[in-house]
């Protein structure tokens, strides 16, 4: 078989290992837009804030792509697709045919029109390893910047920035920072200890207008009139699935590449992975992208396994984010701002002055999602009960105790988990 | 591949498996220096849990997954999956964004907060058997082949 993979993060490589699990023998091409192997593309604030070097960005032991034996293309990128012919064209004109081809091109950043921004020379977005060189490389020019978005990529941008001593403002459009992946007094307290450390944070506004004569940036204005002073404006608005060069293909592009539990997409022998694909969700079972590192990697799993062959299917997509700022580490997964909140029983814990938080939301008997600020030990158990849809009843009134372990949960469970066979009680 | 298994019934809470995880990844790997004198006293990477007061207690510890959540979610690569099927984690590469804890439904990746790195089993490397399951004194630490459940 001749596998074609399209991006070479996360999803593309949990695809390779899917397939070579399977398939030893058949070619597998992969095919990057950046001009880098594999990356820990989150890292990219630790880089830029001079945590990591550069020698740690790299994702893969060395010899991943030879061992996979992987044909490895750098700076190309695709701009179409036929899959009548089952090939990909290339942007120099070249085509590469595929007999099973994964598309894991992840997403772009989304940059809207702001007035004044057509000439600017320091407006950034920051969803790659030359972003972060980028900004690193004219670190030396920037004083004061304004980062438009207050969400996971906004945040780590600006801690990195303020790693390396620049003056910050966050802009964010929502009544919160983190409203999509935390909810209220998880995102009060992150802001507050941003506020804390130096940052400044206005929420329920937005830039109209980047100011400025020529190339230079003096600063921007609010919808509220307010002018900010900054040299630099960091765009971290959001990122969209990257699926533009599948315009005029078979292939279905709803807000992503529209995959079913097997991440195939409606065209037999195309499948999509990643944060490009949109499938199903674990709750609701509607399809949306879900763009987290994870998710991408399970995904990928899963593309590779079917491409080569194999079964496996996609439990769902369930939201999951770990970020720490200024030392306050948080994690958050699955529901955890219910639209309908009568439908959910939402337990919390709350110490502002000690940036600790708590909250878990519980929908029947079974846990649908935790929000942990501050201790943040063993969170993934959380994630095992929502998976495996536990009965949560015998154990409830211990979910939000800091302390919660595998030693809450019934006997059947922490043996089936933990005891040598034969000795299950 | 053989993981470590846990007897809840006749664990007693001594928590000893914890002194010779700690012991085992120390520099001098003698406890009395381990614990008194090295600058960076390790910390466990089995963890004893306990509830009542002691009367229940058992030592949970990293299942070695046949496909790891941890490493899935890891952001820098630093978790990998080694043929013999150990995982481990490469503490240099390791950058501290505790995916790796949000993801495991075991809980069985600690938070290292001095170095500000992940921490787990690695099955003892340099040794037969395990430290924690050389020194528990009732054997409810088995080491024996099995497949993660």
């Amino acid at each position: 078989m001749n596998y074609v993979i399209i991006g070479n993060s996360v999803a593309a490589v949990g695809a390779v290992r899917g397939i070579r699990k399977i398939d030893r023998q058949g070619n597998i091409t992969v095919i990057s837009r950046e001009r880098h192997i594999a990356y820990g593309r989150p890292l990219i604030s630790y880089l830029l804030g001079g945590l990591v070097t550069e020698k740690r960005m790299a994702y893969l032991p060395e010899d991943f792509y030879e061992t996979n034996r992987v044909n490895l293309l750098l700076n190309s990128e695709v701009v179409g697709l036929n899959t009548d012919k089952k090939q990909v064209k290339l942007a120099g004109g070249d085509t590469i045919p595929y007999g099973k081809l994964l598309i894991a091109t992840g997403g772009d950043p989304f940059v809207p029109p702001i007035e004044g921004m057509t000439g600017k020379e320091k407006v950034f977005t920051f969803t790659t390893w030359d972003d972060a060189n980028k900004l690193k490389g004219i670190a030396h020019d920037i004083e004061r910047v304004v980062v438009i978005g207050g969400g996971l990529i906004g945040l780590k941008a600006a801690e990195g920035l303020h790693q390396l001593g620049k003056q910050i403002t966050i802009v964010e459009l929502a009544d919160r920072i983190l409203s999509t992946a935390f909810d209220r007094s998880a995102g009060r307290i992150m802001a507050k200890k941003m506020k804390a450390s130096g940052i400044e944070v206005i929420t329920e506004d937005t830039v109209v207008r980047i100011e400025g004569d020529g190339a230079e940036i003096s600063g921007v204005t609010l919808k509220s009139e307010e002018f900010i002073p900054c040299d630099t404006v960091i765009v971290a608005i959001g990122v969209r699935p990257s699926a533009g060069f599948l315009k005029g293909s078979k292939v279905e592009v709803n807000r992503g590449v529209v995959v079913d539990d097997r991440m195939e997409t409606r065209v037999p022998g195309v499948f999509a992975s990643g944060d490009v694909a949109e499938a199903r969700d674990f709750f609701s079972g509607q399809k949306n992208p879900m763009p987290i590192w994870p998710d991408a990697y399970i995904q990928g799993d899963i593309a590779g396994t079917v491409m080569a062959g194999g079964e496996k299917s996609y439990s769902g997509g369930l939201s999951m984010n770990s970020l720490e700022l200024f030392k306050v580490p948080t994690i958050s997964m699955g529901i955890t701002n219910p639209i309908d909140p009568k439908e959910f029983e939402i337990l919390t814990y709350q110490d502002m002055e000690n940036y600790q938080y708590r909250k878990i939301v519980v929908k029947g008997n079974t846990l649908v999602g935790a929000v942990l600020v501050g201790i943040v030990e063993r969170a993934g158990i959380f994630a095992g009960l929502i998976r495996e849809k536990i009965d949560i009843t015998p154990f409830r009134e211990c979910l939000l105790a800091p302390d919660f372990g595998i030693i809450h949960l019934p006997k059947e469970i922490r043996n089936a988990l933990f005891a040598p066979y034969g000795k299950v009680a | 591949m053989k993981r470590i298994y846990t007897l809840e019934d006749v664990c007693i809470g001594c928590h000893l498996c914890e002194v010779a995880c700690i012991t085992e990844h120390s520099l001098s790997k003698e406890p009395v220096k381990a614990f008194l004198h090295e600058q960076f006293r390790p910390i466990s990477r089995c963890t004893v849990e306990e509830l009542d007061g002691g009367v229940l207690s058992l030592s949970t510890t990293c299942r070695h997954c046949d496909e790891p959540d941890c490493l899935r979610a890891c952001i820098s690569g630093a978790i990998q999956k080694y043929d013999n099927g150990v995982v481990r984690i490469d503490t240099e590469q390791c950058v501290g964004c505790w995916s790796c804890v949000m993801a495991c439904p075991y809980g069985a990746i600690q938070r290292n907060l001095t170095k500000k790195k992940a921490n787990k089993c690695d099955l003892c490397p340099e040794r037969k058997n395990p430290a924690c399951v050389d020194a528990c004194p009732n054997r409810a630490l088995v080491y024996k082949e099995g497949s993660q459940k």
